[in-house]
């Protein structure tokens, strides 16, 4: 069999690069969802934090640690059992999202975290004189204040979960990752093999671009000027370009 | 409006301690802008946040219009609903502005009220109705950055007026912002009294804010209160550095055979022509060596250096004849211990 003709490669690929969105996009949306609210709590609960609380504060950031520097391939299969009772199975699109998403939330959060503590102090302070609680400052001013850096974030962790999505072809999830890896690694199929990472390239790109133009477009409102968006595209695409 | 009594902060960190404030009392009155005064270190920044409790005071309590904010604060770390409530009704505006970016100029002015849970349609008519006031009403829409650091104070001021407060404090509001713009925010901000009923209480490391504004100061040093009044109470007071910083007068005398006298106007008195009165009197001429003279209230204040020739013994009746005027007269040179001050009286009555 060879795949040079193009109507053969064809819906292996749009299958794979719809698979791709759909695990990526799932485990983004958990990761958002699960890292938001915990890289908030990593900053509040900091020394000098609304809700200073030394204990919590070393608890989950030590969490987040042990879940950041797992492999992920490992951590997949520790998860398994816990994949197993959330979707009932260990493999397919489904179950690659669950590790996908436990994967990514703690690399969201530090990422939040990051975020949130660029705003200035005294925005906080002055919604505390306006009588403003914990709560108020957090939706009010925290997360509105870094949205353009929650976006950045949010881009980066798309383009992160697209690299770790490769190697949920371990687990039959398919994928453009998986594409690569089976037919052009494993199989000789070079041609293949490049043209999948030619489309991983453009999905990322595409990716970062839609993700840098949303931020600059807040940032602009802010009047501040975004960070240099090339620079940033080399930088987050590192990691894909090990993983393709 | 505001008092506090023996408010004390003492910051901790790593076993050493950093005593900000040391047993403050401050009383402001209702309807008085306050001005406290101090170079940077001194604790007018810990003082002003412990008024609304921004900082919790180690020691000491904090009464705002008759509410004792201290004991509303509870033993917790975080402010309760009482305080936050009592907090509302506290305006305040800060050196920085403190705008949210991602909001409008609007927006940042309703903020206040989404706290104080005001329904969207009063929000929006009494944002306006505050941006028209601080002057600002075509740029309800643009963002902060857009605007001039001038406009963000003036959003600023907007802001902090959203809840009604009676009470409005004042961290370096004017610090960061060129003579001329600080002038017209100064303004502002008197305006805002007069009209208002506003009780002002700021803090500033620019004497020329007090001078042009304050109905009275405090000179903080080192967490302490080491002056207080009303500007002609200070100005009044022989001796006072903060007098001398807010009106200096510099100049030396001319010759040995010359009296030089510092003359403080405060009052009813700075409005007489005194000097050219006391040169046709006494047929003597005078010269100015210098002199600090603002209009404060509606009233000329200030203190000016003169010269008249002769020694002081020559002078006595001269002097006699301005302290008649009612203006207080230190001659430059003579340590005015209490023994000379009576001699010096005593001489002036003949």
């Amino acid at each position: 069999m060879t795949w040079s003709d193009w109507s053969e490669m064809q819906p292996l690929l749009s299958q794979a690069c719809w698979d791709t969105l759909y695990m990526v996009g799932w485990s983004t949306l958990i990761a958002v969802v699960g890292g938001l609210p915990l890289g908030v709590l990593l900053v509040l609960t900091d020394r000098g934090g609304l809700l200073q609380n030394v204990i919590a504060n070393r608890v989950i950031g030590q969490i987040v640690n042990i879940a950041r520097s797992m492999p992920f391939i490992i951590l997949m299969v520790a998860l398994m059992g816990f994949t197993r009772w959330i979707t009932g199975t260990t493999i397919g699109r489904e179950a690659a999202i669950v590790p996908l998403a436990i994967g990514a939330i703690p690399f969201f959060a530090r990422l939040v975290e990051t975020a949130v503590r660029e705003v200035d102090d005294g925005l906080v302070e002055a919604v505390q004189s306006m009588g403003g609680n914990t709560w108020t400052i957090v939706r009010k001013v925290l997360v509105p204040e870094s949205l353009p850096s929650l976006i950045s974030s949010t881009t980066t962790t798309i383009v992160a979960l697209i690299g770790y999505s490769a190697m949920a072809g371990t687990v039959g999830a398919g994928g453009l990752g998986d594409i690569a890896i089976r037919y052009g690694y494993q199989r000789f199929e070079t041609q293949l093999m490049w043209i999948t990472v030619g489309v991983l390239a453009v999905v990322i790109s595409v990716i970062q671009f839609a993700g840098d133009y949303a931020a600059r477009a807040l940032h602009r409102r802010g009047g501040r000027s975004g960070p240099a968006p090339r620079l940033r595209l080399l930088k987050t695409s590192t990691p894909t370009g090990k993983a393709g | 409006m505001i008092t506090t009594t023996g408010l004390t902060k003492v910051y901790r960190t790593r076993g050493r301690e950093v005593t900000a404030l040391d047993g403050v009392d401050l009383h402001v009155r209702e309807g008085e802008v306050y001005g406290v005064i101090g170079q940077s270190g001194a604790g007018k920044s810990s003082l002003i946040r412990c008024v609304n409790l921004l900082e919790r005071p180690t020691a000491g309590t904090v009464t705002v219009a008759g509410q004792d904010l201290t004991a509303l604060a509870g033993r917790g770390p975080r402010a309760g609903k009482e305080l936050r409530r009592a907090r509302s009704r506290i305006g305040m505006v800060f050196q920085h502005f403190n705008l949210l970016s991602s909001r409008t100029v609007k927006d940042n002015v309703e903020l206040p009220l989404e706290i104080l849970g005001t329904s969207g349609k009063e929000r929006s008519r009494k944002a306006l109705e505050l941006l028209d006031l601080v002057g600002l009403a075509e740029k309800a829409g643009a963002y902060p950055a857009q605007l001039s650091g001038g406009q963000k104070q003036r959003v600023g001021i907007a802001r902090a007026l959203a809840g009604d407060p009676k009470v409005l404090l004042s961290d370096e509001a004017t610090s960061a912002l060129d003579p001329e713009t600080t002038r017209s925010i100064l303004h502002l901000l008197r305006d805002l009294n007069r009209q208002l009923g506003l009780t002002v209480l700021l803090i500033t490391h620019e004497m020329d804010v007090v001078k042009s504004i304050c109905d009275s100061a405090a000179l903080m040093d080192r967490g302490r209160i080491v002056e207080s009044g009303t500007v002609s109470e200070i100005l009044a007071t022989p001796g006072s550095e903060l007098a001398a910083a807010l009106f200096p007068v510099g100049g030396e005398a001319s010759g040995s055979d010359r009296t030089v006298l510092d003359v403080t106007f405060h009052g009813e008195a700075a409005t007489q022509p005194v000097v050219s009165q006391l040169s046709r009197t006494y047929n003597i001429d005078i010269s100015i060596l210098g002199a600090a003279i603002d209009t404060v209230g509606g009233l000329q204040i200030g203190r000016m250096r003169i010269e008249l020739p002769g020694r002081y013994e020559d002078n006595v009746v001269p002097i006699g004849f301005l302290r008649e005027q009612g203006l207080q007269i230190d001659v430059v040179g003579r340590p005015a211990g209490p023994a000379e001050e009576s001699a010096l009286v005593k001489d002036g009555a003949k």
